[in-house]
């Protein structure tokens, strides 16, 4: 009876790990990717000193900053000041949990997966806004007031571009939604709304064109001004395993999960969780050309993007395709 | 079964500590942090009862929306607490009136006999398994049994929406705005003037 119980806990710690280690691995190679990808748009050579092509460059940045000296500003919150870091790098690992990387591949098939993603993500602010309070300093503080409202903001699209795929689907549940794209990717017929939520997902993880809660040339560095080493890396570490969360949800919704382009012979025996992969990392290259490519949002500019703009057509669009769906009887059971 | 019963309470006396911690908590900040703390219990509560799509909500609603902006304003305040608790004796009646018509309220709730059925059935609550979904429940029964009682919960909030907005609506004249539409149709014909300077004038 109780060995049932610990049997069922080592499983699902297995499970876990199985889950979080290539991710955080992922996260490394992403910051690497990422360096190397600027570099080339700026016609510079990026990381190359450290193992083959600077590949370990990562590893070593970590590593110098985990065993430096973890400052604790004397007039900060220091309870809050510590646990902020820790929250952000725990939600950002967290939604992996409904994350289907193959049919089955998944640590929890809940009913209300992509709920339940939406709601771990619009958590996320909370680190931002509890690392820029206990600081006790003024630009950590400007950069978490700016993250609250923007994050908030760009969430109201980012439901009703959801509510949408939802109405084609039928179920919150994530692996149908994958599986209801089996004749076309919703990235097709819902084109606008893909490219809203590629958008929002920008704002929503703070990275640029609106990573105005960290704009280094206003703010020193927001919302992470006071902090070093260890609760350094774990922001770090927080921001770009939510890059990867997003990047997978976007693939998800809009481009089919683990299905192949085409179901046809030689596309069709690649395992799925390859498929998966490889669109993920094509989402973070958009990231990443996106960074090298457009300036920073002015934060009034911002704002009008997030409330007229998409905030309008998405909700228009929400209409638009229900009545559609109605129209041609086409609403799923 | 025991695993169920010890998250159940694992939930429920952080929900209810936290709960202590909102009133008395010293800083106003973190009172707000010890009752997001509890809303998130309270959302582990009702997924451990079966219902996930409400704990999502309440998730995505109050501590994803409604708190952020609740911090957002205590963070921005400053709030003198000394000062506010000099008026406590004042309040006590009052405050105890309210604490002692809520308990009144309360066991009148146990007692009846509605809720008799449950208060002695000693097994503890199951989860509902059906094959339904939850959110196609609600669904099923929001656009139906309870569909205008839903439209008029959603004329209230519009209600209130225009509402905060009017109260907080201001025309100042003198304003300069940025008019993105007359800045992208800008070019040359319209931004340059070519004017004749003649010498030892200015325009």
């Amino acid at each position: 009876m109780n060995y049932d119980i610990l049997i069922t806990g080592l499983i699902i710690v297995a499970q876990i790990l199985a889950v979080v280690v290539p991710v955080l691995i992922s996260v490394a190679f992403l910051v690497y990717a990422e360096r190397k990808v600027l570099a080339l748009i700026q016609l510079r050579r990026g990381p190359n000193i450290v193992g083959p092509f600077g590949i370990l460059q990562s590893f070593a940045d970590a590593l110098k900053l985990i065993t430096k000296e973890n400052i604790i500003p004397s007039g900060s919150n220091k309870i809050v000041f510590i646990l902020a870091p820790i929250i952000t790098m725990v939600l950002s690992l967290a939604g992996w949990a409904v994350i289907p990387f193959s049919p089955g591949w998944v640590v929890s098939d809940i009913n209300v997966g992509i709920m339940y993603l939406f709601a771990v993500s619009s958590l996320g602010v909370y680190g931002i806004i509890m690392a820029g309070w206990a600081s006790n300093s003024q630009y950590p503080f400007l950069g978490a007031l700016r993250s609250a409202a923007q994050m908030v903001s760009y969430e109201v699209s980012i439901g009703f571009v959801i509510i949408t795929v939802l109405l084609c689907v039928g179920s919150l549940n994530l692996s149908k939604i994958v599986l209801a794209q089996q004749t076309v990717w919703f990235a097709i017929p819902l084109l606008p709304m893909f490219i809203i939520f590629f958008i929002s997902a920008l704002a929503e993880t703070n990275r640029l064109p609106f990573d105005l809660p960290e704009d280094e040339s206003t703010l020193v560095a927001g919302f992470f001004t006071e902090y070093s080493s260890a609760s350094f890396v774990l922001f770090f570490l927080g921001e770009y395993a939510s890059m990867i969360l997003m990047s997978s949800m976007t693939v998800i919704l809009f481009l089919g999960g683990w299905l192949p382009p085409f179901d046809v012979y030689p596309l069709n025996v690649v395992p799925g969780v390859i498929w998966f992969t490889v669109k993920v990392i094509f989402i973070l290259f958009l990231f990443i050309w996106v960074r090298g490519t457009f300036p920073r949002y002015r934060y009034d500019q911002l704002m009008r993007l997030g409330w007229k703009v998409f905030l309008p057509f998405s909700l228009f669009w929400v209409v638009a395709t229900s009545g559609f769906l109605v129209y041609f009887d086409m609403l799923p059971n | 079964m025991v695993l169920y019963s010890l998250t159940f309470y694992l939930f429920s006396s952080i929900a209810v500590l936290s709960a202590l911690m909102v009133i008395s908590a010293k800083n106003p900040v973190h009172s707000v942090l010890f009752l997001i703390l509890s809303f998130v219990n309270a959302s582990g509560l009702f997924v451990l009862l079966g219902a996930e799509f409400l704990a999502m909500i309440l998730v995505v609603v109050y501590v994803g929306a409604v708190a952020v902006l609740f911090l957002f304003v205590v963070m921005m305040l400053d709030i003198n607490f000394v000062k506010l608790r000099e008026g406590f004796l004042q309040y006590l009646p009052f405050g105890a009136l309210l604490g002692i018509v809520l308990v009144i309220e309360l066991g009148i709730l146990f007692l009846t006999d509605r809720s008799s059925n449950i208060y002695n059935n000693q097994t503890p609550l199951q989860p509902i398994v059906s094959e339904v979904e939850n959110t196609k429940m609600i669904g099923q029964i929001l656009y139906t049994e309870y569909f205008y009682l839903f439209q008029i919960c959603g004329i209230i909030l519009l209600v209130a929406m225009i509402g905060s907005i009017t109260l907080t609506l201001r025309d100042k004249g003198g304003v300069k705005r940025q008019n993105i539409d007359s800045q992208n149709t800008v070019d040359a014909s319209t931004a340059i003037e070519k004017k004749k300077v003649k010498i030892g004038e200015g325009i």
